[in-house]
């Protein structure tokens, strides 16, 4: 693949991305959530259209339109999500949409071939077994027979060991083994350190849609791998307003919160914020933020554990009583939590009112103009730049909305504020106005859990950082580049203090 | 030159206006359509197929809205349409689609008639029987619809289904009734209660064409249109209804919310049932509904779950009725034409909201090409 560029609405996903894979080999793709991993490969598989760049193979050049092409060029790819019917069996998934099916299926021979080609490539199946009735792991085995039915030589895996226990997860690289020493090629998407060494021969490290670097594994190390991946380019150059911290704000005591695919991503987490501190938790994205702030703000049930805000302990799940306690969340999925797309710019400053009473008001009697008065008054404070108060906010640029969020999370002035990657996806200018936004309620008092993926953001705001690593802190530091290299190490799992 | 269909970033405000409007005539025209397939089959002559049908499209659309006695017809159907629309509004604003305004509707009835008959017998009072016959049947359309609210609240089932399938417990259950222990004894056979007595009958103006419910229907409307512009309940709702997420964020409880709404939502209907049978029936028949709860989805599709336009709305469908029934009587129509037309409204306005979101773009040959 050479200088591919992909560019979605707001965001360049793909900048001038060149791949090669050699025959026989892992490659792994690394990188943080968000970082083109999957953009690259869905174009490489025929399911975006690059806006620039060739592909070729074998010397010559092809083009890629649809997966259905993608499969001709021998190139397969396993989705995050699996495409299979779960009311089918094994054989019938396997031969689904390809020409041996006919209109009738020869289901006979085309188990016996499945089960020859599992028993060849370390993948045991049943073929006859109904797919609803099996594990994610087997799920996953199915996806690439399906792939290695049709003859694929590049076979893609979109993190495929996200979904596997460590037992399935031996089972997969055993069978990648053999796939390269029969001749295909892998390429490995993962954000996981350990397994990117464990079974790549080379790594490609992307961070912000561009190409950090390729390596070979014997040329690399945890160390090198977390430089590439979270980047050094750390300006030094901003004041932080100092600030006395206060009393403790926020005191979560052994949490344990599950993720939506019932596995523990935080595991018995404790950690308390003063008013007045910025505490950064810096991680790797998936291990366990997310499940973090939303166990915090009450959207997700603690398997266990306790929250407590100014010394009160809050209900589990009880959104309201947080946001009456004066607790801002500004989440990372703006569009699709933190705002209603097809209301307008008023309503969504005026979603949580019934609770944060920015604007008291009857219930029965709601005053429209008085919302609307409001509501102008914060679009000209928070230089928000929309047509009027009654357009719909799905018209609002990223920035924009991220100051409509904003607004209405710190304009009731909250003590706790949880902030979840604010910064995502937005431009320099609305990036500099976040950062002042916070750190002017951090020294108006107010207690900041920031939870970012970009060491400089931590750095710039926070007064402590803790490092996140599956759920668990590993450490502590000061907020100093100085500390980074140890705060990598953290976040591929070392608590601190130990050494490697 | 070549044509290009885009899909439209915004949808342009005169379409939720023109659209419903557009739908309806298009309908008109394709059951015009039938009506001469029909008319031909019967005649054999195109022309006169031709006359009959313009004929029976007159006779259709005068009697109910222009003929004195026509018009209080169709208020008379308006008034169920109305009440089970306005309550499916209440649902819907929150994309829960109650379907069970039907079986609402019957169970409002069913308990109107019990309160009527046996429970409140002995009330004396008019005034007294009629609220509390009222309040029976809201409260039996809220009960029946709190079945499927609990259910999609705590168990995640579709409502749609379920609500769907409860309309039709509702009609056995009524059948049962009226063929079974609440038969009139001196109904000569007929599958229905007796009388109603007549303090439980509502108050009727213009020599008995026309009942007081009809005002019920338009306070409703007043009061369900203030709620949803001007409450707090009326903004949540919204929220809920355009994102489930966001609600949950703002600290709404959407548990609370799923149940109030389609147990109000039912109890709306249900108090259309009990309006029904004080006002026109007097006592509880086998098939008495000819499918309001089902016609009502479409009148709330068509006026965008606005209150006042549901009553406009309502007052339309009221007069395909009653010209359905003039066209069955003078020229001998199927009564399931009006089911059929009912459909061609419900196509085409389906059809006219998906095209409403494209527009089609003229572009230049040597712009096509580079897409």
């Amino acid at each position: 693949m050479r200088n591919i560029t992909k560019a979605f609405p707001g965001v360049i996903a793909n900048e001038n991305i060149s791949l090669d894979l050699k025959k026989g080999e892992v490659h792994a793709l690394l990188g943080e959530n968000g970082a083109g991993k999957t953009t690259l490969m869905n174009i490489l598989f025929g399911i975006y259209k690059a806006d620039q760049g060739e592909i070729f193979m074998e010397g010559k050049q092809i083009a890629v339109s649809s997966p259905h092409n993608a499969l001709k060029y021998r190139i397969g790819m396993v989705q995050q999500h699996f495409t299979v019917v779960p009311s089918f069996t094994v054989a019938e998934n396997v031969v689904l949409g390809l020409k041996e099916m006919g209109f009738f299926v020869k289901t006979k021979a085309v188990e016996s071939s499945i089960e020859k080609l599992g028993k060849s490539f370390d993948l045991p199946v049943n073929p006859r077994a109904r797919v609803w009735t099996l594990s994610v792991g087997e799920k996953q085995r199915i996806e690439i027979l399906k792939l290695l039915y049709t003859g694929a030589k590049v076979i893609i895996l979109d993190e495929p060991t996200a979904v596997l226990t460590p037992q399935e997860t031996e089972i997969l690289f055993k069978a990648m083994r053999k796939l390269v020493s029969e001749g295909s090629s892998v390429i490995f998407i993962s954000h996981k350190l350990d397994e990117v060494l464990e079974i790549s021969d080379r790594v490609t490290v992307l961070r912000g849609g561009k190409v950090v670097g390729t390596e070979v594994r014997d040329s690399v190390d945890r160390r090198s791998l977390v430089r590439m991946m979270v980047g050094r380019d750390v300006l030094l150059d901003f004041d932080k307003p100092k600030t006395e911290p206060g009393k403790t704000v926020l005191q979560v005591e052994n949490l344990t919160v599950k993720n939506d695919k019932n596995l523990e991503a935080v595991r018995n987490l404790s950690l308390s914020i003063k008013s007045g501190e910025i505490l950064g938790i810096a991680g790797v994205a998936g291990n366990g933020q997310r499940e973090l702030a939303e166990a915090i703000y009450g959207l997700r049930k603690p398997v266990q554990g306790k929250v407590v805000l100014n010394d009160s302990i809050l209900r589990h799940t009880d959104v309201a009583q947080r946001i009456k306690g004066g607790v801002a969340f500004i989440p990372q999925d703006r569009r699709a939590v933190a705002t209603c797309p097809s209301l307008s710019i008023t309503e969504n400053v005026f979603m949580k009112n019934a609770y944060s009473m920015y604007l008291p008001q009857s219930p029965l009697n709601l005053n429209t103009r008085a919302m609307q008065r409001a509501t102008k008054e914060l679009i000209s404070d928070y230089s928000i730049s929309t047509p009027s108060t009654k357009t719909q906010a799905r018209f609002l640029s990223g920035g924009n909305l991220q100051k409509l969020v904003l607004a209405r999370e710190l304009s009731t002035k909250p003590c706790l504020i949880i902030a979840e990657h604010p910064t995502r996806g937005l431009d320099i200018g609305a990036m500099e106005f976040v950062y002042k936004t916070l750190l002017a309620h951090k020294e108006r008092g107010a207690a900041v859990l920031l939870l970012a993926g970009e060491l400089y953001e931590i750095f710039r705001l926070s007064d402590r950082v803790a490092v996140i690593y599956e759920g668990e802190i590993m450490g502590y530091t000061p907020p100093d580049p100085s500390f980074t290299e140890e705060i990598g190490f953290m976040m591929a799992g070392s608590k601190r203090g130990e050494v490697s | 030159m070549k044509m290009k269909i885009e899909k439209r970033l915004v949808i342009p405000r005169y379409s939720s206006i023109l659209v419903p409007i557009l739908s309806v005539v298009v309908a008109l025209v394709l059951m015009g359509i039938i009506l001469m397939v029909f008319f031909y089959g019967r005649l054999g002559s195109l022309s006169l197929a031709f006359r009959e049908t313009f004929d029976a499209y007159k006779e259709m659309l005068t009697w109910p809205f222009a003929n004195k006695y026509g018009i209080f017809s169709t208020l008379m159907r308006m008034v169920p349409l109305a009440f089970v629309g306005l309550g499916l509004s209440f649902a819907y604003r929150m994309k829960i689609w109650n379907i069970g305004g039907e079986g609402q509707l019957y169970m409002g009835a069913l308990a109107a008639t019990w309160g009527a008959l046996f429970l409140f017998k002995d009330v004396s009072s008019p005034l007294a029987m009629i609220l509390l016959i009222s309040i029976t049947g809201a409260v039996a359309g809220g009960l029946w619809a709190l079945i499927p609210a609990l259910m999609k609240a705590f168990a995640k089932t579709d409502e749609i289904v379920v609500t769907l399938m409860l309309n039709y417990v509702a009609i056995f259950w009524v059948d049962y009734l009226v063929y079974g222990p609440w038969k009139d004894p001196k109904g000569y056979g007929f599958p229905g209660t007796a009388p109603f007595p007549d303090e439980a009958k509502l108050p009727t103006l213009f020599k008995g064409e026309f009942h007081v419910g009809f005002f019920v229907a338009i306070a409703f409307a007043v009061v369900l249109y203030y709620i949803y512009k001007k409450t707090r309940w009326g903004m949540n709702s919204k929220i809920v209804g355009d994102n489930a997420q966001a609600a949950r964020y703002s600290g709404i409880s959407i548990v609370r919310y799923t149940i109030i709404a389609l147990v109000v939502s039912g109890a709306i209907a249900g108090l259309g049932g009990a309006i029904q049978m004080m006002g026109v029936q007097h006592r509880l028949q086998h098939g008495f509904s000819p499918g309001y709860g089902y016609t009502a989805i479409i009148v709330a599709w068509l006026a965008k779950l606005n209150p006042i336009a549901i009553l406009l709305v309502s007052f339309l469908f009221g007069g395909l009725l009653v010209g359905n029934d003039q066209l069955q009587m003078f020229y001998k129509l199927p009564m399931a034409l009006i089911s059929v037309f009912q459909g061609l409204v419900l196509f085409s306005l389906l059809g006219g909201e998906a095209i409403s979101r494209y527009r089609v773009r003229i572009v230049k040959e040597e712009a096509a090409h580079i897409e």
